[in-house]
């Protein structure tokens, strides 16, 4: 594999409270290729964003990253100053956030602020900038670009600001773009068109992506690979496809079980007893521990690691590469088809839950 | 089942004025500005059942919810709950008896109980202002109904922060249960829960149903929930249905060419790699809507009368194309479900 575009290694960020060090993220580990889509998945409270903040070196204080290394084409950048930080957001990393209207300052023009951002980082002059700013207002879909560059944000629906705030992200050609819930705040037609735009556009250019988002169905349709959070932690992440459809993690199992969907009208949705811990009363052992009906003595006592499933034997630590890998005891317990386990549970689940 | 609708809406409508200041109109020398945000909408749900309305920003499918529970008066039509009219002047004593059996759950349940009050006494408000137990008794009946929702009596003591956004709809719930309501209005309950927690409220939601006999009219724009949630299925477009059809039929048999572009739109979790129809555009302005059908726009079998006339709801479609058999031509593929 040649080298990742984004590698984050062993991260962890802690928020330094007067009850104590929240620790938001636990050694989460993964990387990114050129071109590629990792979509990262999780409920409130997973980490999902605070890993995109730490990437970007956005963690505001009392919060920081602790250890870990995050590396933009093999170069650290987590521990660059902030004015050199600076100068690689917004060029080599572009930002996508969920409300379009934050993300665009409402007294300048659209145009303005693509000709800025544009001029910040490429050497171009006004009229060359101005010209850039036209054919990416175009390549995200806007309609009569000529026109509407010269309109302010307000007059622009959710849609088009969104894809406005999308040719922002792109205009200094970065090699990664961070995604978080860009869809979120969107209407499902128009999330359509955006999931739509954003995975051409990537393609295109070989532009790596993180997107972070609550909805599976987005990852789904989106994402090559994913990572499944869950407390700060990574606890599967794979190939798109296999995660939906052969989950081995039994939290990844009674998430994907608990979506409602188009194909499958069942009676009842599987549902996982309790919620996320907070991060002030994360369990020892597993995260997952409390809620997991396979809880066993060693998941209380012990983290699992996440590893890949042929790196199971040998016992070799580098979970994140390539491959379908999860962090769960199960999978090293001889004697136990943890698959079957998990992947029946998907079923049972729906059909004993009791909800009172 | 009886067949006899217990909620009838008939051609309910809603127009809000939003025009600018006086002033500022007079300036500019401007009209008024009105925005017909519910559009002749004319819906009945039998009782037991769970009616959807379905429909993106702006259709105006929260604004029926108001109106049908009477937090805002319709501009014109009718909304009669087991026989009694909610607005006709004569119903006025049935009314105010019929009020207790209607409740509402909000989408933020953050937002939707007071902060400062002990979850023990907002369940109980609904009890004691209608007098539905003696005072002595009310505190069992409390824990009675927190048992019922999955929490405990216990938690009767503690106030709404110290819950979670699920635990707090669970509230919400209880205390709409509180009222012994049995029609209550939910604007997507589960909108701003995660999905794990979404299911559990989802399933808890249909236990009650079938253990209390509810009757639910659901809004949610999630089409994925509906087809969980709901035996009949409306689909609003600025304001009008445009669709409605029981739940399975309108998934299996979608008529509208919005409904078609709605399921089409809806993220694939299966990745069957169906053939996606690229969506166009969005929803235009509610102040200024297209002529016509108002989704002739939008709509790839839109033709002159489509841009004149506003299309019937007839057999549970407002499409000319689909009246006209215009719409089973292949530019418009079948979604597979089921």
């Amino acid at each position: 594999m040649t080298e990742p575009v984004l590698s984050v290694r062993d991260l962890c960020v802690e928020f330094v409270t007067r009850r104590g060090v929240l620790r938001a993220l636990d050694r989460v580990s993964f990387d990114i290729g050129k071109g590629e889509v990792l979509g990262v998945v999780g409920e409130s409270g997973a980490g999902k964003s605070v890993t995109g903040s730490a990437v970007i070196g956005l963690i505001e204080p009392p919060g920081r990253i602790a250890s870990g290394e995050v590396l933009l084409k093999g170069e650290r950048i987590d521990n660059l100053s902030p004015e050199r930080l600076r100068h690689i957001r917004g060029k080599r990393i572009g930002m996508v956030f969920q409300d379009p209207l934050t993300s665009l300052n409402p007294l300048y023009r659209v145009g303005e602020q693509l000709v800025q951002t544009i001029r910040t980082h490429l050497p171009l002059n006004a009229a060359q900038a101005r010209e850039r700013a036209i054919e990416l207002l175009a390549e995200v879909g806007i309609p009569a670009p000529e026109r509407r560059i010269d309109g302010y944000p307000h007059e622009f629906s959710g849609g088009m600001r969104q894809r406005v705030v999308l040719a922002l992200a792109l205009c200094a050609e970065p090699e990664l773009v961070i995604a978080d819930e860009p869809t979120t705040a969107l209407d499902v037609s128009v999330q359509a068109q955006i999931i739509t735009l954003l995975k051409r556009i990537c393609r295109e250019r070989g532009t790596a992506v993180m997107l972070i988002t609550h909805d599976m169905g987005v990852i789904a349709e989106t994402a090559d690979r994913v990572a499944v959070m869950y407390a700060g932690r990574v606890a599967e992440i794979g190939p798109v496809r296999d995660v939906v459809s052969r989950p081995f993690h039994p939290y990844a199992a009674g998430l994907m079980g608990s979506i409602p969907t188009l194909e499958t009208a069942s009676e009842r949705l599987v549902q996982i007893p309790g919620s996320m811990p907070r991060l002030n009363a994360i369990p020892v052992g597993c995260a997952f521990n409390p809620r997991c009906p396979h809880t066993y003595a060693r998941c209380v006592v012990e983290r699992p690691e996440l590893l890949g499933r042929g790196e199971r034997a040998s016992g070799s630590h580098d979970g994140a590469g390539a491959g379908h890998a999860v962090a769960c005891h199960l999978y090293d317990e001889p004697g136990v088809d943890a698959e079957a386990l998990v992947q029946r549970d998907k079923v049972a689940a729906a059909a004993t839950g009791s909800a009172a | 089942m009886s067949d006899a609708a217990f909620v009838q809406i008939r051609d309910l409508r809603r127009v809000f004025d939003v025009s600018k200041p006086w002033l500022e109109r007079t300036l500019a020398r401007e009209g008024h500005q009105l925005l017909k945000a519910v559009d002749g909408v004319t819906v009945s749900i039998r009782r037991g059942e769970t009616f959807a309305l379905v429909g993106e920003s702006g259709s105006g499918k929260s604004t029926v919810a108001r109106m049908v529970v009477g937090l805002l008066p319709p501009s014109a039509g009718e909304v009669v709950i087991d026989g009694v009219s909610m607005t006709a002047a004569k119903d006025a004593a049935a009314r105010k008896k019929l009020r207790r059996r209607i409740q509402m759950i909000f989408q933020d349940p953050y937002a939707s109980l007071d902060p400062r009050w002990r979850v023990g006494r907002i369940i109980a408000e609904p009890i004691r202002a209608f007098g539905l137990a003696k005072e002595q008794g009310v505190e069992a009946r409390v824990g009675e109904l927190l048992r019922l929702v999955g929490l405990d009596p216990a938690d009767a003591a503690k106030f709404p922060h110290e819950f979670s956004g699920g635990q707090r709809q669970r509230i919400a719930i209880a205390r709409a249960l509180a009222a012994e309501a049995d029609f209550i209005v939910c604007d997507e309950p589960t909108s701003a829960l995660d999905v794990s927690v979404q299911a559990q409220i989802l399933n808890l939601m249909k236990d009650l149903q079938e253990r209390l006999g509810l009757t639910y009219l659901f809004i949610s724009h999630n089409l994925a929930v509906v087809r969980h949630m709901a035996a009949t299925i409306g689909v609003m477009y600025l304001g009008r249905v445009v669709e409605v059809a029981p739940a399975r039929q309108l998934f299996s048999h979608p008529r509208h060419p919005y409904t078609r572009m709605l399921l089409d739109a809806v993220p694939d979790l299966a990745m069957s790699g169906r053939p996606r129809t690229p969506v166009q555009g969005e929803i235009p302005n509610p102040i200024s809507p297209p002529s016509g059908c108002t989704f002739n726009p939008r709509c790839a079998l839109a033709n002159d009368r489509c841009r004149r006339e506003v299309p019937p709801l007839k057999d549970g479609t407002a499409c000319h194309a689909v009246h006209e058999g215009r719409a089973d031509s292949q530019d418009m593929p079948e979604i597979a479900a089921g």
